[in-house]
């Protein structure tokens, strides 16, 4: 009698668990995703350690919200703005998505500089780390881009001339400075190729990008290891039961022996 | 203890110091006086130098000692000399191939989308000759805010604004009109008029729907960050880095018509007895003479 409800239960977890053994099997996408979920961090990281994290989901709030607004913007001199009233104030929850795209934006800016400031006074950007640290540079300056060509498209007043003056920024860069300019307005003045030259940008080429350079980002960060705090005793990825390894053992990877010379 | 467990890092170094002391010398040099720029450059040059020497003194060092490779003269010929002859595998051939043929696959298919991404920006510029109505329109030594929208297809986002002033007959008996784009020459605002515009005597005139406004400027100011011209289109206040741009025009049947943009750095005298010497329409913020303009020497395609 008591062993037929074990064998049903093992029978129910059997057809459970059998769709991730199949895709386990064809793929290694589940021991990639349990490694993944499962590495070894230093066991003294803090709230700190979260704000790479919390950009991310920022970014990927901009990235859901953004494809969603796109299916109600349109591109177009003659109908932008007209779109951007309609969104805002007819489509359902409209003005909801836009707020959090807008505020979004700004969110997701912020908290890039409160990670990268993180990182910088964590020491985090050193060997062998520094190669992480310039793919974070080159999504601070994508992030910035979006920002820049996000703005110009609710195709006001205040888009349309803060992006003459941005534009114009460009333009002052020496040598080819003029040539930017010209290249981002599509002429000697701001016209209507602008707005969807900068439309393809927002939502194509500089997403596309960033999410390129995400990826490896945080495959450095799986490959490379979680950094300890600037004052930890203990070594990345070490375990529990594991002795600390003598000072100077593993110099550049971890902090050696750590601060006053414990163990 | 392998190499690579030990950082990659370059010796510490003090010459960046001097370095990083030069270039701010250089910057500071082209807004105060050229003298300390070339000071700053001497020292920038140099310290440059010194790092550079500095960074890539263990890569100079002289190379170790090495002892001289001895042929053992009894060393036996085991294996077949033959297989030892230069040889061009088929994997080689057939790797470099693709190699090759997917290079020139994706540049015959980057090269005319980078064009097409690119080029449309630089062609097919040229600005259109808009008619501005009869001179008569335009009485003497008065402005008149001259505004149309170069592509009505397209709507507002193509409205230009001119200023526009006749200046009379020059000397040698020919008319002579100042007009000035009203784009400000530091980042590209609209220049407004310092003076009361005359509303309720605007017009309309020509194909293209050109209103006229008299005005009675005395200067014009930039809304955005304070720049200020005389009537001239000189900068008198604030940040432009030079006078307002122009534009060249020719009269045809009595009406006036616009030709191309021109940039100026300063314009020398006023009205019809104004000397300006023109350049190349140059975008907003860009020196067109003196050492600062050695910073664009491309300029920009007409």
């Amino acid at each position: 009698m008591a062993a037929k409800p074990a064998t049903r239960r093992a029978q129910l977890e059997a057809a459970a668990l059998y769709p991730l053994d199949w895709l386990e099997e064809r793929s290694g996408l589940v021991g990639a995703t349990k490694y993944f979920l499962f590495r070894k961090v230093p066991r003294d990281t803090n709230w700190f350690h979260t704000l790479g994290s919390a950009t991310l989901t920022a970014f990927l709030v901009q990235a859901i919200t953004g494809v969603v607004l796109a299916f109600y913007y349109k591109p177009d001199p003659n109908s932008a703005y007209a779109s951007i009233q309609a969104i805002t104030n007819d489509v359902t929850l409209g003005w909801l998505v836009r707020g959090m795209h807008k505020w979004g934006a700004s969110v997701f800016i912020i908290l890039m500089f409160f990670h990268m400031a993180r990182v910088f006074l964590f020491g985090a950007y050193k060997y062998p780390r520094e190669l992480n640290w310039i793919i974070g540079v080159l999504l601070l300056a994508m992030g910035m881009l979006e920002g820049f060509t996000g703005y110009l498209l609710p195709w006001d007043q205040t888009a349309y001339w803060a992006t003459v003056v941005g534009i114009n920024l460009n333009a002052t860069a020496p040598f080819l400075g003029p040539f930017l300019a010209q290249f981002l307005s599509g002429g000697a003045e701001i016209g209507s190729d602008t707005l969807s030259k900068f439309y393809s940008l927002h939502m194509l080429v500089i997403p596309g990008a960033m999410f390129a350079l995400i990826g490896l980002h945080l495959y450095l960060v799986i490959r490379l290891g979680v950094t300890s705090p600037p004052w930890s005793d203990d070594a990345a990825g070490r375990d529990r039961d594991e002795p600390a390894p003598p000072a100077g053992g593993r110099e550049g990877l971890v902090r050696p022996g750590g601060r006053g010379g414990a163990s | 203890m392998n190499e690579h467990e030990t950082p990659h890092l370059p010796p510490p170094s003090l010459w960046p110091l001097g370095f990083a002391v030069g270039i701010a010398c250089i910057l500071t040099g082209l807004v105060v006086s050229t003298i300390v720029a070339v000071v700053g450059a001497v020292i920038a040059v140099v310290f440059g130098f010194l790092w550079i020497r500095d960074v890539t003194a263990p890569v100079r060092a002289p190379a170790g000692h090495v002892e001289p490779e001895a042929r053992t003269a009894a060393a036996p010929v085991t294996t077949g000399t033959e297989d030892e002859v230069a040889t061009y595998p088929r994997s080689t051939f057939l790797s470099a191939a693709t190699l090759g043929l997917g290079g020139v696959i994706g540049g015959l298919i980057t090269v005319p989308v980078l064009g097409f991404a690119v080029l449309p920006s630089f062609t097919n510029q040229d600005e259109p000759n808009v008619d501005l109505g009869p001179i008569d329109e335009y009485p003497e030594g008065q402005f008149v805010i001259a505004t149309y929208m170069e592509d009505p297809e397209v709507g507002e986002v193509t409205r230009r604004t001119m200023f526009v002033r006749n200046n009379g007959r020059a000397e040698s008996g020919e008319p002579s009109f100042t007009i000035l784009f009203s784009r400000c020459a530091h980042l590209g605002c609209p220049v407004q008029p310092n003076g009361p515009i005359l509303e309720d005597e605007k017009k309309t005139v020509g194909e293209q729907g050109v209103e006229l406004t008299p005005v009675q400027p005395a200067g014009f100011g930039c809304p955005c960050h304070g720049g200020q011209y005389d009537t001239e289109g000189n900068r008198t206040a604030g940040p432009p880095v030079r006078a307002l741009d122009r534009v060249e025009f020719s009269i045809r049947e009595g009406r006036l018509v616009l030709g191309s943009f021109y940039s100026v750095s300063e314009v020398q005298g006023a009205g019809a007895r104004a000397r300006i010497k023109k350049y190349g329409r140059m975008p907003p913020g860009v020196h067109v003479d003196g050492p600062s303009a050695w910073l664009y020497p491309l300029g920009v395609p007409e």
